[in-house]
Protein backbone atom coordinates (compact mmCIF):
# COMPACT_ATOMS: atom_id res chain seq x y z
CA UNK A 1 0.00 0.00 0.00
CA UNK A 2 1.94 3.03 -0.96
CA UNK A 3 0.01 6.63 -0.48
CA UNK A 4 1.06 9.10 -2.68
CA UNK A 5 3.93 11.54 -1.90
CA UNK A 6 1.49 14.78 -1.68
CA UNK A 7 -0.58 12.58 0.44
CA UNK A 8 -0.97 14.58 4.03
CA UNK A 9 1.46 13.20 6.73
CA UNK A 10 0.25 11.77 9.84
CA UNK A 11 2.32 11.31 13.10
CA UNK A 12 1.56 8.40 15.04
CA UNK A 13 2.81 8.25 18.80
CA UNK A 14 5.09 5.00 19.00
CA UNK A 15 6.57 4.99 22.51
CA UNK A 16 4.11 1.77 23.00
CA UNK A 17 1.43 0.08 22.01
CA UNK A 18 0.16 -0.72 18.40
CA UNK A 19 1.10 2.48 16.36
CA UNK A 20 1.96 0.30 13.39
CA UNK A 21 -1.44 -0.76 13.30
CA UNK A 22 -2.81 2.75 13.10
CA UNK A 23 0.11 3.50 10.36
CA UNK A 24 -1.27 0.43 8.23
CA UNK A 25 -4.74 1.56 8.93
CA UNK A 26 -3.66 5.38 7.63
CA UNK A 27 -1.76 4.01 4.64
CA UNK A 28 -4.83 2.03 3.85
CA UNK A 29 -6.64 5.07 4.11
CA UNK A 30 -4.47 6.73 1.45
CA UNK A 31 -2.24 8.93 3.99
CA UNK A 32 1.37 8.95 4.88
CA UNK A 33 2.64 7.90 8.14
CA UNK A 34 5.91 9.18 10.49
CA UNK A 35 6.10 7.49 14.06
CA UNK A 36 6.65 10.12 16.53
CA UNK A 37 9.21 9.24 19.28
CA UNK A 38 10.91 12.83 20.10
CA UNK A 39 9.67 16.65 19.85
CA UNK A 40 12.03 17.17 16.30
CA UNK A 41 9.10 14.26 14.48
CA UNK A 42 6.35 16.19 15.60
CA UNK A 43 7.07 19.17 13.04
CA UNK A 44 5.19 19.50 9.36
CA UNK A 45 2.43 16.97 10.27
CA UNK A 46 -1.24 17.07 8.80
CA UNK A 47 -2.37 15.34 12.06
CA UNK A 48 -1.99 12.99 14.95
CA UNK A 49 -2.58 9.83 16.21
CA UNK A 50 -2.38 8.39 19.71
CA UNK A 51 -2.91 4.53 19.58
CA UNK A 52 -3.69 1.63 21.79
CA UNK A 53 -1.48 0.88 24.47
CA UNK A 54 -0.68 1.15 28.47
CA UNK A 55 -1.30 4.56 29.00
CA UNK A 56 0.48 4.17 32.35
CA UNK A 57 3.74 3.25 29.82
CA UNK A 58 3.26 6.52 27.55
CA UNK A 59 2.90 8.42 30.52
CA UNK A 60 6.28 7.55 31.74
CA UNK A 61 8.04 7.51 28.48
CA UNK A 62 6.53 10.92 27.18
CA UNK A 63 7.43 12.50 30.60
CA UNK A 64 11.72 11.14 30.74
CA UNK A 65 11.49 11.51 27.45
CA UNK A 66 10.66 15.59 27.71
CA UNK A 67 7.85 14.89 25.10
CA UNK A 68 5.03 16.09 27.32
CA UNK A 69 5.08 19.36 26.82
CA UNK A 70 5.96 19.00 22.46
CA UNK A 71 2.89 16.83 22.47
CA UNK A 72 1.05 19.00 24.29
CA UNK A 73 1.42 21.83 21.89
CA UNK A 74 1.42 19.75 19.21
CA UNK A 75 -2.03 18.40 19.86
CA UNK A 76 -3.29 22.21 20.53
CA UNK A 77 -2.18 23.64 17.14
CA UNK A 78 -5.58 22.53 15.53
CA UNK A 79 -4.57 20.05 13.61
CA UNK A 80 -6.80 16.98 13.66
CA UNK A 81 -6.59 14.38 16.32
CA UNK A 82 -7.34 10.64 16.42
CA UNK A 83 -6.85 8.88 19.55
CA UNK A 84 -7.89 5.07 20.97
CA UNK A 85 -7.92 3.36 23.82
CA UNK A 86 -4.98 4.29 25.86
CA UNK A 87 -4.69 7.21 23.60
CA UNK A 88 -8.56 8.29 24.54
CA UNK A 89 -7.32 8.19 28.23
CA UNK A 90 -4.37 10.25 28.08
CA UNK A 91 -6.98 13.39 26.58
CA UNK A 92 -9.88 12.49 28.58
CA UNK A 93 -10.36 15.96 31.64
CA UNK A 94 -10.95 12.95 33.95
CA UNK A 95 -9.22 9.63 34.37
CA UNK A 96 -10.58 7.18 36.93
CA UNK A 97 -9.77 3.56 38.36
CA UNK A 98 -7.06 5.06 39.56
CA UNK A 99 -6.50 8.61 38.07
CA UNK A 100 -3.90 9.46 36.35
CA UNK A 101 -2.67 12.30 34.52
CA UNK A 102 -3.95 13.71 31.10
CA UNK A 103 -3.73 16.36 28.52
CA UNK A 104 -7.78 17.09 29.67
CA UNK A 105 -8.10 18.26 26.05
CA UNK A 106 -11.68 16.06 25.89
CA UNK A 107 -14.89 17.33 28.43
CA UNK A 108 -15.35 13.48 29.71
CA UNK A 109 -14.63 11.06 32.20
CA UNK A 110 -13.13 7.73 31.31
CA UNK A 111 -12.67 4.65 34.27
CA UNK A 112 -9.48 2.38 32.74
CA UNK A 113 -10.75 -1.05 32.69
CA UNK A 114 -14.33 0.05 32.55
CA UNK A 115 -15.89 -3.18 31.18
CA UNK A 116 -13.42 -5.61 33.12
CA UNK A 117 -10.10 -7.98 32.20
CA UNK A 118 -9.21 -9.09 28.78
CA UNK A 119 -11.68 -12.40 29.51
CA UNK A 120 -14.35 -9.43 28.71
CA UNK A 121 -12.78 -7.71 25.49
CA UNK A 122 -14.60 -8.52 22.18
CA UNK A 123 -15.86 -7.09 19.46
CA UNK A 124 -19.33 -5.67 19.62
CA UNK A 125 -22.12 -3.85 18.03
CA UNK A 126 -22.13 0.40 18.20
CA UNK A 127 -25.25 2.21 17.45
CA UNK A 128 -24.61 5.25 15.66
CA UNK A 129 -26.05 7.61 13.62
CA UNK A 130 -23.04 9.08 11.58
CA UNK A 131 -21.67 5.48 10.98
CA UNK A 132 -22.54 2.64 8.36
CA UNK A 133 -25.63 0.45 9.93
CA UNK A 134 -23.59 -2.94 11.51
CA UNK A 135 -20.65 -1.09 11.75
CA UNK A 136 -18.66 -3.06 15.22
CA UNK A 137 -15.90 -2.18 17.30
CA UNK A 138 -12.96 -4.07 19.45
CA UNK A 139 -12.95 -3.17 22.73
CA UNK A 140 -9.29 -4.44 24.67
CA UNK A 141 -9.38 -3.77 28.62
CA UNK A 142 -10.78 -0.46 26.97
CA UNK A 143 -11.93 2.81 29.13
CA UNK A 144 -15.73 3.23 29.60
CA UNK A 145 -16.95 6.71 28.94
CA UNK A 146 -18.75 7.55 32.39
CA UNK A 147 -19.59 11.06 31.45
CA UNK A 148 -19.62 13.88 28.77
CA UNK A 149 -19.20 17.52 28.81
CA UNK A 150 -20.16 20.44 27.17
CA UNK A 151 -18.91 20.77 23.33
CA UNK A 152 -18.28 17.04 23.11
CA UNK A 153 -20.17 15.48 20.45
CA UNK A 154 -21.32 11.38 21.10
CA UNK A 155 -20.98 9.45 17.53
CA UNK A 156 -21.12 5.69 18.88
CA UNK A 157 -22.24 4.00 21.25
CA UNK A 158 -21.58 0.64 22.83
CA UNK A 159 -25.04 -0.22 24.57
CA UNK A 160 -25.40 2.90 27.00
CA UNK A 161 -21.52 3.70 27.32
CA UNK A 162 -20.89 6.96 24.81
CA UNK A 163 -17.42 4.82 22.53
CA UNK A 164 -16.57 7.67 20.23
CA UNK A 165 -16.60 10.92 20.85
CA UNK A 166 -15.42 14.50 19.29
CA UNK A 167 -14.67 17.73 20.06
CA UNK A 168 -13.82 19.86 16.99
CA UNK A 169 -10.75 18.45 15.48
CA UNK A 170 -9.94 16.00 17.99
CA UNK A 171 -11.84 12.32 17.72
CA UNK A 172 -11.70 9.72 20.20
CA UNK A 173 -13.37 5.73 20.72
CA UNK A 174 -12.50 3.76 23.04
CA UNK A 175 -12.09 1.06 20.90
CA UNK A 176 -9.87 -0.08 18.23
CA UNK A 177 -10.18 0.93 14.45
CA UNK A 178 -6.85 0.02 13.75
CA UNK A 179 -7.32 -3.86 14.32
CA UNK A 180 -10.35 -4.61 12.26
CA UNK A 181 -10.52 -5.47 8.94
CA UNK A 182 -10.21 -3.18 5.82
CA UNK A 183 -10.68 0.79 6.21
CA UNK A 184 -13.13 1.23 9.53
CA UNK A 185 -15.68 3.80 9.00
CA UNK A 186 -14.04 5.51 11.84
CA UNK A 187 -10.79 5.64 10.45
CA UNK A 188 -12.40 6.94 6.90
CA UNK A 189 -13.56 9.94 8.97
CA UNK A 190 -10.77 11.06 10.45
CA UNK A 191 -8.61 10.83 7.45
CA UNK A 192 -11.54 13.03 5.84
CA UNK A 193 -10.98 15.63 8.78
CA UNK A 194 -6.99 15.76 7.61
CA UNK A 195 -7.51 15.84 4.16
CA UNK A 196 -10.08 18.76 4.76
CA UNK A 197 -7.92 20.67 6.95
CA UNK A 198 -4.13 20.14 4.78
CA UNK A 199 -3.50 23.54 5.10
CA UNK A 200 -2.74 23.27 8.91
CA UNK A 201 0.66 21.85 9.84
CA UNK A 202 1.96 21.50 13.07
CA UNK A 203 5.10 24.18 13.54
CA UNK B 1 -8.91 -3.53 1.44
CA UNK B 2 -6.23 -3.69 4.45
CA UNK B 3 -6.22 -6.31 5.95
CA UNK B 4 -3.66 -5.90 9.38
CA UNK B 5 -3.78 -9.47 11.61
CA UNK B 6 -5.51 -11.66 8.96
CA UNK B 7 -4.22 -14.92 10.09
CA UNK B 8 -5.06 -17.79 7.86
CA UNK B 9 -8.13 -19.99 8.43
CA UNK B 10 -7.54 -21.82 11.17
CA UNK B 11 -10.12 -24.96 12.52
CA UNK B 12 -11.72 -23.42 15.68
CA UNK B 13 -10.60 -20.32 15.52
CA UNK B 14 -13.24 -16.88 15.01
CA UNK B 15 -12.98 -13.64 13.76
CA UNK B 16 -13.81 -12.36 17.09
CA UNK B 17 -11.89 -14.33 18.98
CA UNK B 18 -8.60 -13.08 16.39
CA UNK B 19 -9.76 -9.50 17.09
CA UNK B 20 -9.96 -9.85 20.71
CA UNK B 21 -6.89 -12.39 21.50
CA UNK B 22 -4.50 -10.77 19.24
CA UNK B 23 -5.41 -7.57 19.55
CA UNK B 24 -4.92 -7.49 23.26
CA UNK B 25 -1.61 -9.07 22.40
CA UNK B 26 -0.69 -5.61 19.42
CA UNK B 27 -1.47 -3.57 22.33
CA UNK B 28 1.93 -4.85 24.38
CA UNK B 29 3.71 -4.03 21.24
CA UNK B 30 7.16 -1.60 22.34
CA UNK B 31 6.80 -2.39 25.83
CA UNK B 32 8.26 -4.36 28.30
CA UNK B 33 6.69 -7.56 30.57
CA UNK B 34 8.53 -7.81 33.61
CA UNK B 35 8.42 -11.24 35.85
CA UNK B 36 7.34 -9.74 39.11
CA UNK B 37 6.89 -12.21 42.65
CA UNK B 38 4.80 -10.01 44.81
CA UNK B 39 2.70 -6.61 44.67
CA UNK B 40 5.58 -4.53 45.59
CA UNK B 41 7.86 -5.96 43.01
CA UNK B 42 4.71 -5.56 40.10
CA UNK B 43 4.03 -1.57 41.39
CA UNK B 44 7.85 -1.06 40.81
CA UNK B 45 7.39 -2.77 37.48
CA UNK B 46 4.54 -0.39 36.54
CA UNK B 47 5.95 2.75 37.80
CA UNK B 48 8.86 1.87 35.73
CA UNK B 49 6.86 1.82 32.64
CA UNK B 50 6.23 -1.97 31.86
CA UNK B 51 3.28 -2.77 30.01
CA UNK B 52 2.40 -5.82 31.86
CA UNK B 53 3.88 -8.16 34.79
CA UNK B 54 4.17 -12.02 34.80
CA UNK B 55 2.87 -13.11 38.04
CA UNK B 56 5.00 -15.75 39.42
CA UNK B 57 6.65 -17.82 43.03
CA UNK B 58 10.05 -17.34 41.95
CA UNK B 59 11.98 -15.90 38.79
CA UNK B 60 13.59 -18.24 35.88
CA UNK B 61 16.45 -17.72 38.24
CA UNK B 62 15.65 -18.74 40.98
CA UNK B 63 13.73 -21.57 39.49
CA UNK B 64 17.09 -22.91 38.67
CA UNK B 65 18.82 -22.69 41.79
CA UNK B 66 16.04 -24.68 43.86
CA UNK B 67 15.36 -27.50 40.92
CA UNK B 68 12.60 -29.94 41.69
CA UNK B 69 9.05 -29.41 39.96
CA UNK B 70 8.03 -25.66 39.17
CA UNK B 71 4.50 -24.90 39.13
CA UNK B 72 1.65 -22.77 37.82
CA UNK B 73 1.98 -20.21 41.11
CA UNK B 74 -0.61 -19.66 43.94
CA UNK B 75 -3.44 -18.01 43.28
CA UNK B 76 -3.61 -15.97 45.97
CA UNK B 77 0.10 -14.91 45.11
CA UNK B 78 -1.51 -14.00 41.59
CA UNK B 79 -4.66 -11.84 42.90
CA UNK B 80 -2.71 -10.01 45.18
CA UNK B 81 -0.42 -8.63 42.00
CA UNK B 82 -4.18 -8.36 40.04
CA UNK B 83 -5.14 -6.23 42.95
CA UNK B 84 -1.65 -4.33 42.85
CA UNK B 85 -1.70 -2.80 39.62
CA UNK B 86 -3.63 -1.55 36.30
CA UNK B 87 -1.69 -2.95 33.77
CA UNK B 88 -2.26 -6.69 32.27
CA UNK B 89 -1.23 -9.39 34.57
CA UNK B 90 -0.25 -12.50 32.50
CA UNK B 91 0.92 -15.81 34.79
CA UNK B 92 2.40 -19.36 33.49
CA UNK B 93 1.14 -22.57 33.11
CA UNK B 94 3.09 -26.01 33.09
CA UNK B 95 3.38 -27.10 29.40
CA UNK B 96 0.25 -29.27 28.09
CA UNK B 97 -1.04 -28.58 31.95
CA UNK B 98 -4.57 -27.67 30.90
CA UNK B 99 -6.39 -27.41 33.84
CA UNK B 100 -3.88 -25.10 35.46
CA UNK B 101 -4.65 -22.65 32.22
CA UNK B 102 -8.73 -23.30 33.19
CA UNK B 103 -7.78 -22.13 36.95
CA UNK B 104 -6.10 -19.28 35.18
CA UNK B 105 -8.69 -18.74 32.78
CA UNK B 106 -11.06 -18.38 35.55
CA UNK B 107 -9.00 -15.67 37.43
CA UNK B 108 -9.25 -13.69 34.38
CA UNK B 109 -5.38 -13.48 33.96
CA UNK B 110 -4.77 -11.23 31.07
CA UNK B 111 -3.16 -13.74 29.08
CA UNK B 112 -1.56 -17.28 29.55
CA UNK B 113 2.08 -18.15 28.96
CA UNK B 114 2.19 -21.75 28.55
CA UNK B 115 6.02 -21.65 29.27
CA UNK B 116 9.26 -24.26 29.27
CA UNK B 117 10.34 -22.32 32.37
CA UNK B 118 7.93 -24.08 34.05
CA UNK B 119 8.40 -28.27 34.56
CA UNK B 120 6.00 -29.66 31.77
CA UNK B 121 3.34 -31.46 32.65
CA UNK B 122 2.78 -33.63 28.99
CA UNK B 123 6.03 -34.23 27.09
CA UNK B 124 3.35 -35.54 23.77
CA UNK B 125 0.76 -32.31 24.05
CA UNK B 126 0.56 -29.30 24.22
CA UNK B 127 -2.43 -27.15 25.46
CA UNK B 128 -5.25 -26.91 22.82
CA UNK B 129 -5.42 -23.32 23.10
CA UNK B 130 -8.18 -22.36 20.37
CA UNK B 131 -10.81 -23.55 23.60
CA UNK B 132 -9.81 -20.42 25.35
CA UNK B 133 -11.36 -17.08 25.69
CA UNK B 134 -7.66 -15.54 26.70
CA UNK B 135 -4.76 -15.49 24.85
CA UNK B 136 -1.80 -17.68 25.30
CA UNK B 137 1.57 -16.36 24.71
CA UNK B 138 4.29 -19.93 23.61
CA UNK B 139 8.24 -19.89 23.43
CA UNK B 140 9.89 -20.86 20.44
CA UNK B 141 13.43 -21.92 19.05
CA UNK B 142 12.58 -21.31 15.36
CA UNK B 143 9.66 -21.21 12.52
CA UNK B 144 8.33 -24.75 13.17
CA UNK B 145 7.59 -24.45 17.03
CA UNK B 146 6.43 -20.93 16.51
CA UNK B 147 4.11 -22.52 14.12
CA UNK B 148 2.77 -25.04 15.88
CA UNK B 149 2.17 -23.21 18.54
CA UNK B 150 -0.23 -20.99 16.51
CA UNK B 151 -1.68 -23.61 14.83
CA UNK B 152 -2.58 -24.86 18.53
CA UNK B 153 -4.23 -21.25 19.14
CA UNK B 154 -1.23 -19.40 20.26
CA UNK B 155 -1.84 -15.20 20.09
CA UNK B 156 1.59 -14.17 20.26
CA UNK B 157 4.78 -15.78 19.89
CA UNK B 158 8.39 -15.11 21.98
CA UNK B 159 12.00 -16.87 21.66
CA UNK B 160 12.38 -19.61 24.41
CA UNK B 161 15.99 -18.07 24.68
CA UNK B 162 17.61 -19.81 27.97
CA UNK B 163 15.33 -18.00 30.73
CA UNK B 164 17.42 -17.39 34.48
CA UNK B 165 20.65 -17.05 32.72
CA UNK B 166 20.90 -13.24 31.93
CA UNK B 167 22.81 -14.52 28.99
CA UNK B 168 21.13 -12.66 25.45
CA UNK B 169 22.57 -15.56 23.41
CA UNK B 170 20.20 -17.98 23.54
CA UNK B 171 17.46 -15.09 22.11
CA UNK B 172 19.18 -14.25 19.52
CA UNK B 173 19.74 -17.78 18.30
CA UNK B 174 16.36 -18.06 18.21
CA UNK B 175 15.18 -15.08 16.82
CA UNK B 176 17.74 -15.56 14.01
CA UNK B 177 16.58 -18.79 13.23
CA UNK B 178 12.78 -18.10 13.37
CA UNK B 179 13.61 -14.98 10.85
CA UNK B 180 15.82 -17.07 9.17
CA UNK B 181 12.99 -19.59 8.46
CA UNK B 182 10.49 -17.03 7.51
CA UNK B 183 12.92 -15.79 4.60
CA UNK B 184 13.34 -18.84 3.26
CA UNK B 185 9.80 -19.41 2.09
CA UNK B 186 9.66 -15.97 0.05
CA UNK B 187 9.08 -17.27 -3.48
CA UNK B 188 8.67 -20.83 -3.36
CA UNK B 189 6.77 -22.13 -5.35
CA UNK B 190 3.06 -23.95 -4.10
CA UNK B 191 4.64 -27.33 -4.61
CA UNK B 192 7.37 -26.31 -2.32
CA UNK B 193 5.63 -24.52 0.64
CA UNK B 194 3.45 -28.13 0.98
CA UNK B 195 6.67 -30.01 1.08
CA UNK B 196 7.04 -27.64 3.66
CA UNK B 197 4.09 -27.50 5.72
CA UNK B 198 4.51 -31.41 6.25
CA UNK B 199 8.34 -31.01 7.47
CA UNK B 200 6.56 -28.28 9.90
CA UNK B 201 3.74 -30.19 10.59
CA UNK B 202 1.38 -27.43 10.20
CA UNK B 203 -1.36 -26.36 7.95
CA UNK B 204 -0.27 -25.53 4.37
CA UNK B 205 -2.38 -22.22 4.65
CA UNK B 206 -0.09 -20.97 7.68
CA UNK B 207 3.13 -21.78 5.49
CA UNK B 208 1.73 -20.15 2.58
CA UNK B 209 0.30 -16.73 4.87
CA UNK B 210 3.98 -16.33 6.00
CA UNK B 211 5.34 -16.62 2.50
CA UNK B 212 2.93 -14.21 1.82
CA UNK B 213 3.49 -11.55 4.11
CA UNK B 214 7.31 -12.35 5.23
CA UNK B 215 6.34 -12.48 9.43
CA UNK B 216 4.34 -14.59 11.47
CA UNK B 217 0.29 -13.45 11.59
CA UNK B 218 0.44 -13.23 15.46
CA UNK B 219 2.98 -11.09 17.49
CA UNK B 220 6.53 -11.77 17.82
CA UNK B 221 8.07 -11.15 21.31
CA UNK B 222 11.35 -11.44 22.70
CA UNK B 223 12.39 -13.84 26.05
CA UNK B 224 14.90 -15.63 27.42
CA UNK B 225 18.02 -13.42 28.67
CA UNK B 226 17.83 -10.30 28.38
CA UNK B 227 19.33 -8.44 31.07
CA UNK B 228 20.59 -5.02 29.62
CA UNK B 229 19.29 -1.94 28.20
CA UNK B 230 21.00 -3.05 25.35
CA UNK B 231 20.15 -6.83 25.10
CA UNK B 232 16.52 -5.41 24.56
CA UNK B 233 17.78 -3.17 21.90
CA UNK B 234 19.29 -6.29 20.32
CA UNK B 235 16.22 -7.94 20.09
CA UNK B 236 14.23 -5.42 18.59
CA UNK B 237 16.85 -4.50 16.27
CA UNK B 238 16.87 -8.19 14.67
CA UNK B 239 13.32 -8.74 14.78
CA UNK B 240 11.03 -9.03 18.36
CA UNK B 241 8.35 -6.38 18.67
CA UNK B 242 8.28 -6.19 22.32
CA UNK B 243 10.46 -8.04 25.11
CA UNK B 244 9.70 -10.01 28.03
CA UNK B 245 12.39 -9.77 30.95
CA UNK B 246 12.72 -12.29 33.70
CA UNK B 247 15.15 -12.29 36.40
CA UNK B 248 17.17 -9.53 34.69
CA UNK B 249 15.26 -7.15 36.87
CA UNK B 250 15.19 -7.95 39.95
CA UNK B 251 18.00 -9.63 40.48
CA UNK B 252 20.28 -7.06 39.44
CA UNK B 253 21.75 -4.42 41.80
CA UNK B 254 19.59 -1.43 40.99
CA UNK B 255 15.80 -2.76 39.51
CA UNK B 256 14.30 0.77 39.70
CA UNK B 257 16.87 2.15 37.84
CA UNK B 258 17.56 -1.12 35.64
CA UNK B 259 13.71 -1.50 34.58
CA UNK B 260 13.15 2.12 33.84
CA UNK B 261 16.26 2.07 31.30
CA UNK B 262 14.70 -1.18 29.66
CA UNK B 263 11.62 -0.04 29.23
CA UNK B 264 13.03 3.84 27.36
CA UNK B 265 15.74 1.02 25.60
CA UNK B 266 12.69 -0.67 23.83
CA UNK B 267 10.81 2.70 22.58
CA UNK B 268 14.21 3.79 21.75
CA UNK B 269 15.84 0.92 20.40
CA UNK B 270 16.83 2.45 17.48
CA UNK B 271 18.78 5.14 18.86
CA UNK B 272 22.53 4.64 19.99
CA UNK B 273 22.51 7.98 21.97
CA UNK B 274 19.57 7.53 23.90
CA UNK B 275 20.98 3.72 24.20
CA UNK B 276 24.08 5.63 26.10
CA UNK B 277 22.06 7.98 28.19
CA UNK B 278 20.35 5.06 29.64
CA UNK B 279 22.77 2.60 30.46
CA UNK B 280 24.97 4.94 32.35
CA UNK B 281 25.25 4.18 36.11
CA UNK B 282 23.13 1.44 36.30
CA UNK B 283 24.67 -0.99 38.74
CA UNK B 284 25.08 -4.61 39.34
CA UNK B 285 23.83 -6.59 36.37
CA UNK B 286 22.80 -10.12 37.38
CA UNK B 287 25.61 -12.56 37.58
CA UNK B 288 25.21 -14.65 33.88
CA UNK B 289 25.67 -18.36 32.95
CA UNK B 290 27.74 -19.03 30.15
CA UNK B 291 25.51 -21.40 28.14
CA UNK B 292 28.71 -23.70 26.91
CA UNK B 293 29.17 -24.34 31.16
CA UNK B 294 25.53 -25.84 31.41
CA UNK B 295 25.08 -29.39 31.31
CA UNK B 296 21.89 -30.19 28.36
CA UNK B 297 19.66 -31.15 31.11
CA UNK B 298 19.82 -27.78 32.10
CA UNK B 299 18.20 -26.18 29.39
CA UNK B 300 14.62 -24.99 29.23
CA UNK B 301 14.53 -24.21 25.82
CA UNK B 302 14.14 -27.92 24.40
CA UNK B 303 10.75 -28.50 26.42
CA UNK B 304 7.66 -28.31 23.98
CA UNK B 305 9.03 -28.41 20.80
Amino acid sequence: MVSEPSAPLVGVLALQGDFADHEAALQAAGLRTRQVRTAADLRGLHGLVLPGGESTTMLKLLDVDGLWGPLGYALRSGVPVFATCAGMILLAETVENPSQRSYGLLPITVVRNGYGRQYHSGTFPLRSDVLPAGTTGTFIRAPRVAAVGEGCEVLAWRDGDPALVQKGVILAAGFHPELQHGVHPVVARFAGMVRERAGVVVG
Amino acid sequence: MATLHPIPHVPGFTAEELDSKIGFCEQLKGGVIMDVIDPTQARIAEDAGACAVMALERVPADIRKHGGVARASDPDMISGIQKAVSIPVMAKVRIGHFVEAQMLESMEVDCIDESEVLTPADEEFQIDKRGFRTPFVCGCRDLGEALRRIHEGAAMIRTKGEAGTGNVVEAVRHMRALMTGIRSLQGLERTLLERKAVELRVPYELVAWVAEHQKLPVPNFSAGGVATPADAALMMQLGAEAVFVGSGIFKSGDPVKRAKAIVRATTHFNDPKALVEVSRGLGEPMVGIDIHQMAPQERLAGRGV
